[in-house]
């Protein structure tokens, strides 16, 4: 991506992303941070009428969280090597929406089945997070890597910028869980809220992929 | 120490227990912070009380008098026997929350060919049962630590029946949202025989109270209320299948007068109790697996 400010000499470094990309990406980062704990939170309710609301339930949703996120930094960084561009960081959002919805249709037959061949409650919350949320939370946890790579201009600025792009991310978390479980809840049905949150994936995705098209097009 | 300094010191002591009665007759006798609470066992005057402690105060979830073991100390526990009003002689019982386990011990004794399940979901609950509350399980008792929704459904997949089905799983201060929807009541009411009777201790204040009553009432229909003075809970009586005549509810009171007289419940009081009107919103939504704040409409004034 090339910043309308590379070819100014006074620019005191060529690399530095505009200030239209750092806030579009920071708005995304918190977007993917805020989405990721609002489903998590709603990752209990939705396991709770087949598992129950036991400790290991919990337990199985907090792990398969933190694995699926682990695996997705591994595999934004890898992307962050190819081209990367605010096209194709948008295109994860979309694609993480994507995989949210089938949350929606599938969740139910997937909990029966698991229910059914599953007897001890432990594995069996295990196996259905798992089968759930996987997917999508490895898609999510792709976000935050691939923003550095965006937003990083030199080494020298590299922590800087990961630090700010976690403070927001993470800022974002924290306001999906509060508004999740303090208000979502009472006014929504679960499902609404995940195709919600899918919503807002897709259009923040979106936003980012139509974004760096526009801004060329203004252009003389 | 001079006999005036006793004195002197004895009055102070005196003072303070004087000043503080209730909190020099409590003595704790056990602490405990299990996997989903804090439990303490407490004497207090003459009774042995389990307690769970909570955010706003510490209430007694369970007591018992060691010098009249049988006799229910709490006014919800005894209104929870009005479900043999409904069927006098239950043969298969589930019981979800154990808390000192009381009413399972009672019914065991009052009913001798009766099994009963018992399901509570924290260990610590059993065992202190056990060592502080002369709980027993036995052959026809038994306990299985699990969560009430996850042994219903394995108790449909099994095609098990029970006559009477008991819910005492909502705390004071934390309601279990997942057993307190219109799918769960639904699963409840299938482990049901034509007949079979629910009776849960549940909540007579706050908003919850109109979303509650419009769940219960989603699934069996009309169904008895049961207030008393004595007490701030509510006991929901339902039935699969119409509710019986206040006729009937006489009979099966006259029948259980005697038994039920070491246990201190006045049966003979309930039938005209029994409350079978609307008197609560009826717009109120019922609350489903899909919406179940019910912890945030508790919190919610009425």
């Amino acid at each position: 991506m090339r910043s309308p400010a590379a070819g100014v000499a006074t620019a005191p470094d060529p690399e530095a992303p505009s200030t239209a990309t750092f806030l579009v990406v920071n708005g995304l980062a918190f977007g993917g941070g805020f989405a990721i704990m609002a489903l998590e939170l709603l990752g209990g309710r939705i396991l709770a009428p087949w598992f129950g609301s036991s400790i290991h339930v919990w337990g199985s949703i907090i792990a398969v969280f933190m694995l699926s996120l682990a695996l997705g930094y591994l595999i934004g960084g890898a992307l962050s090597l190819r081209s990367p561009s605010l096209r194709r960081f948008g295109t994860i959002f979309v694609v993480g929406a994507a995989l949210l919805y089938p949350l929606l249709a599938l969740a139910e037959p997937i909990m029966a089945w698991t229910f059914a061949h599953i007897e001890d409650p432990r594995y069996g919350s295990l196996v259905a997070s798992v089968l759930l949320f996987v997917a999508p939370t490895v898609v999510l946890g792709a976000i935050s890597p691939y923003a550095v790579r965006l937003l990083v201009p030199s080494r020298e600025q590299s922590g800087r910028v990961a630090g700010g792009l976690y403070f927001v991310s993470t800022l974002g978390s924290a306001a999906g869980t509060l508004a999740t479980s303090f208000y979502f809840v009472l006014w929504f049905e679960i499902g609404t809220v995940v195709a919600g949150l899918a919503s807002l994936l897709a259009l923040l995705g979106l936003g980012a992929i139509v974004a760096p098209r526009r801004a060329a097009a203004a252009q003389p | 120490m001079t006999s005036a300094r006793w004195t002197q010191t004895l009055a102070a002591a005196a003072l303070v227990l004087a000043a503080l009665p209730a909190v020099a007759a409590t003595t704790v006798l056990h602490r405990e912070q299990s996997l989903y609470q804090n439990i303490l066992v407490v004497r207090e005057q003459d009774r042995l009380c389990l307690r769970f402690s909570l955010r706003r105060q510490e209430r007694n979830q369970s007591c018992m008098d060691p010098e009249a073991p049988q006799r229910m100390v709490f006014a919800y526990t005894r209104m929870m026997v009005a479900v043999l009003l409904l069927d006098p002689a239950p043969q298969r019982i589930l019981m979800a929350g154990l808390g000192g386990g009381t009413l399972p011990t009672a019914l065991a004794a009052l009913l001798p060919t009766a099994t009963i399940d018992a399901v509570e979901i924290d260990p610590a609950v059993v065992a202190l049962a056990e060592r502080y509350f002369d709980f027993a399980a036995s052959e026809r008792l038994k306990v299985t630590v699990a969560d009430a929704r996850v042994f219903v459904k394995r108790a449909l997949v099994r095609e098990e029946r029970y006559d009477a089905v008991l819910l005492d799983a909502y705390g004071g201060d934390y309601i279990p949202e997942h057993l307190l929807t219109r799918e769960f009541l639904a699963e409840v009411r299938e482990l049901l025989p034509e007949g079979g009777v629910l009776a849960a201790n549940t909540f007579s204040a706050s908003r919850l109270y109109h979303h509650e009553s419009a769940t219960y009432q989603a699934v069996f229909g009309p169904f008895f209320n049961f207030k008393t003075r004595q007490s701030g809970n509510r006991i929901v009586l339902a039935r699969k299948g119409p509710l019986p005549p206040t006729a009937v509810l006489a009979a099966n009171a006259a029948l259980w007068r005697e038994p039920l007289e070491p246990y201190g419940v006045p049966i003979d009081d309930y039938p005209e109790l029994l409350d079978a009107n609307v008197d609560w919103d009826a717009d109120a939504r019922p609350l489903t697996d899909q919406y179940a704040p019910a912890n945030l409409l508790q919190e919610a004034g009425r």
